[in-house]
């Protein structure tokens, strides 16, 4: 056989493993939106906008994304379904790569030498800025799992939708990328409440169950923090309260739809007016924070 | 046997020996049938339950970027296994009855996958010497002559070879990382050198099923030349890494052109096989436990379809 | 009436890698309904590359020809598409028929 030959031969799985390896081979980055964001995660803060502030919201935006993306990822060889595996692990790789660029931005505006994975893996629960629906545990209880990204994903796309516009210019490429990414996980928690709510009796009820396990979360979606009040201000961060109307009239249309009624329970009370973006969470965040930080906290100096 | 099945038969056989490919809807000999499908599903159950072994790993991986990348394998897999049971469907069976058969423990997988992922070199490691040893396997298969298996092959190969490349990466890192981590690293090696040997079945003696497999055109070398083969690639590769393996009668032998290694321990790999391994039962309750827990959720899917369709004939009457 | 052991029914998928192209068989998977379909056939076959045309079609709606071109055309040999002329399944128990 010619070389050339050998080139062709599509059954020839040994060629590529000669090849050389790339750091940062495309497909091995899936996910993680770095080749289409490296260049402005080191452009300037913009101006009228803090510094500080800016690191906060991208902190705020990025663990929402890193610690759903944990819970969802807990799904995986869990799935109802093989095909459902690969819908679950793409909507956490999503989410993932989100968090990865906007942790990688707020360690470049922070200015204090932190990367990505310093932030990930050595901050404590105090340091977090994520919503509680983030940090919710849902016990693999699939009616939980889909009223979670349901509200979260739908919530999220209109936050991104709006930051398309943001004068910062990595919070803007994420909500670009992130709209398609996120109007695919909207679908398919909308698809999937459809089913659960007018499915069988037993879906309907584990569907309204687990809206009402999120929904003493949701309130919190909507309170806008000082930072994001004055980023709002200087362009750069949208004010999640605007976002109310949007969000209430997508749910409103799929409950209505999948048959299951608008919860009515109040809102998770906060720790003296502070809640998740001011590093107030529930008990829920320490055991995920556990999970994820302890291989890496346990090998400080390694490189992986 | 009547004359038109002597005449289909020897139409198979013809197809086999000029190397085409026997498709769907083609007449086949029934034990080629059925060897089929069972030497596919246990395939594709081995992907589904290699999913947890690194699946494992995914909520502690230790950097973001680690953590895409694992995600993403074990996505793969899950592909993998899929497209495999439809390899399998076209032969007449369904996915449901072959993951009835599997967490019944009535069908195998891959002997490899009941043993335990302990350190994050593990990750490393499964992806060098365990998808290295599946694709020696596997690489084969892409001539099957069965034509649905022989398609899924091609596809998983190519996704498998980013597997090991990943892996090997981890552990060229991981190797060039702190003392800690050298030894992770070859600990992991220690505890999988010979459970992948194992991977390539029972040695060539005690392989009754090889020579009417290689006939059929399903197999295209014996256990142990594949065996070998892998050897010879894991040499080098563990020089590199500056890894020992753990066989002392490991060495090169100029006149066969290929390394002498030392014998696996067979005891063992039957014990595995027939469900004393050390995480047999974990495996396969892990996954009853998660198509149990989601039958509700395919129940419901199906109840709502069932709905659509009706409301659909309905607005069309 | 379901049970917890009725499968999603089967759907092949064919795509448009690019314009230009004629649609090609790429796989096949299993869903509820034409929409599931659609949606898991574009997590599984392309990864969402949102250029590519998919099409799903049920299975057990296919017609086939008969692999034996000696069949005559119109006989009612046209069949499903992974029908055998011993296509059953084999209960484990039953030894070599």
């Amino acid at each position: 056989m010619s070389p050339h030959a050998q080139e062709q031969d599509p059954t020839n799985a040994y060629q590529s493993l000669s090849e050389t390896t790339e750091h940062d081979d495309p497909r091995w980055a899936f996910g993680s939106g770095f080749e289409d964001v490296q260049a402005e995660i080191e452009a300037p803060v913009p101006d009228g906008a803090d510094a500080a502030d800016l690191a906060e919201y991208c902190l705020m935006l990025g663990d929402d994304a890193l610690i759903c993306s944990h819970r969802v990822s807990e799904w995986v060889s869990n799935a109802p379904e093989l095909e459902e595996e690969v819908a679950l692990a793409n909507t956490a790789l999503d989410l993932l790569g989100q968090a990865r660029v906007l942790l990688s931005r707020a360690g470049h505006v922070e200015g204090a030498g932190r990367d990505e994975d310093a932030l990930a893996y050595l901050r404590g629960e105090a340091e977090f800025r994520n919503v509680g629906l983030a940090e919710l545990g849902d016990d693999l209880d699939f009616g939980v799992a889909v009223a979670r990204l349901l509200v979260f994903s739908t919530w999220r796309l209109a936050l991104l939708s709006r930051l398309r516009d943001s004068r910062d210019p990595v919070v803007a490429a994420v909500a670009a990328k992130g709209v398609k990414e996120l109007t695919y996980h909207r679908d398919w928690a909308a698809r999937w409440a459809l089913r659960l709510g007018d499915g069988t009796d037993e879906s309907h009820r584990r569907m309204q169950a687990g809206l009402e396990t999120v929904w003493p979360h949701v309130e919190e979606l909507f309170r806008t923090s000082d930072v994001e009040r004055r980023l709002v201000d200087a362009g750069v961060a949208t004010d999640p309260a605007a976002t109310r109307e949007e969000v209430d009239a997508v749910l409103d249309q799929v409950l209505a739809a999948a048959t299951l009624t608008r919860p009515t329970l109040p809102g998770r009370g906060t720790l003296g007016g502070r809640a998740g973006r001011q590093g107030a969470h529930t008990e829920a965040l320490g055991h995920v924070l556990d999970r994820l930080q302890s291989l890496a906290r346990a090998h400080p100096g390694a490189s992986w | 046997m009547p004359e038109e099945t002597q005449a289909l038969e020897a139409q198979f056989d013809a197809t086999v020996a000029a190397d085409r490919r026997i498709e769907p809807r083609d007449w086949m000999p029934e034990g080629y049938r059925k060897t089929l499908i069972r030497q596919i599903a246990q395939h594709a159950h081995s992907e589904i339950i290699g999913m947890q072994p690194e699946g494992n790993w995914i909520l502690r991986a230790p950097s973001l970027r680690r953590k895409a990348i694992l995600l993403a394998k074990v996505q793969d897999e899950a592909g993998h296994g899929m497209y495999l049971y439809a390899a399998a469907e076209t032969l007449g069976v369904d996915r449901e009855d072959l993951t009835e058969r599997l967490i019944d423990s009535r069908q195998k997988y891959s002997s490899i996958f009941n043993y335990p992922a302990l350190s994050y070199a593990d990750i490393g490691v499964i992806g060098w010497l365990v998808d290295g040893a599946a694709i020696c396997n596997q690489v084969p298969l892409c001539r099957c002559s069965y034509g649905p298996y022989a398609r899924a092959m091609i596809r998983i190969c190519k996704e498998e070879s980013f597997h090991q490349r990943q892996g090997y990466e981890l552990l060229l890192a991981m190797v060039n990382g702190t003392d800690t981590q050298r030894e992770m690293v070859q600990e992991s090696v220690n505890r999988w050198w010979w459970p992948s040997l194992m991977m390539f079945g029972p040695p060539d003696g005690d392989s009754p099923n090889t020579q009417q497999s290689m006939a059929w055109g399903i197999k295209r070398h014996t256990n142990d030349e594949l065996r070998q083969r892998f050897v010879d690639m894991s040499v080098p590769q563990a020089a590199a890494l500056g890894v020992t393996l753990p066989d002392p009668d490991l060495r090169w032998n100029a006149d066969r052109g290929a390394h002498d290694y030392g014998e696996p321990d067979w005891a063992e790999f039957k014990a595995v096989i027939s469900g004393s391994g050390p995480a047999n039962a974990q495996r396969v309750a892990h996954r009853r436990r998660a198509h149990d827990n989601g039958a509700w959720v395919r129940e419901a899917a199906q109840a709502y379809a069932d709905k659509q369709a009706a409301r659909t004939k309905e607005a069309a009457a | 009436m379901t049970t917890g052991r009725r499968t999603w029914p089967l759907y092949e998928v064919f795509v448009r890698g690019k314009r230009g192209l004629n649609h090609v068989h790429v796989g096949s998977l299993h869903a509820a309904d034409d929409e599931m379909a659609l949606h898991n056939a574009r997590d599984v076959y392309t990864r969402r590359n949102e250029g590519v045309s998919i099409w799903v079609v049920r299975a057990d709606l296919i017609t086939a020809s008969s692999p034996d071109e000696k069949d005559p055309f119109f006989a009612p040999s046209a069949d499903k598409v992974y029908r055998h002329p011993t296509f059953y399944a084999i209960p484990d128990e039953v030894p070599h028929l």
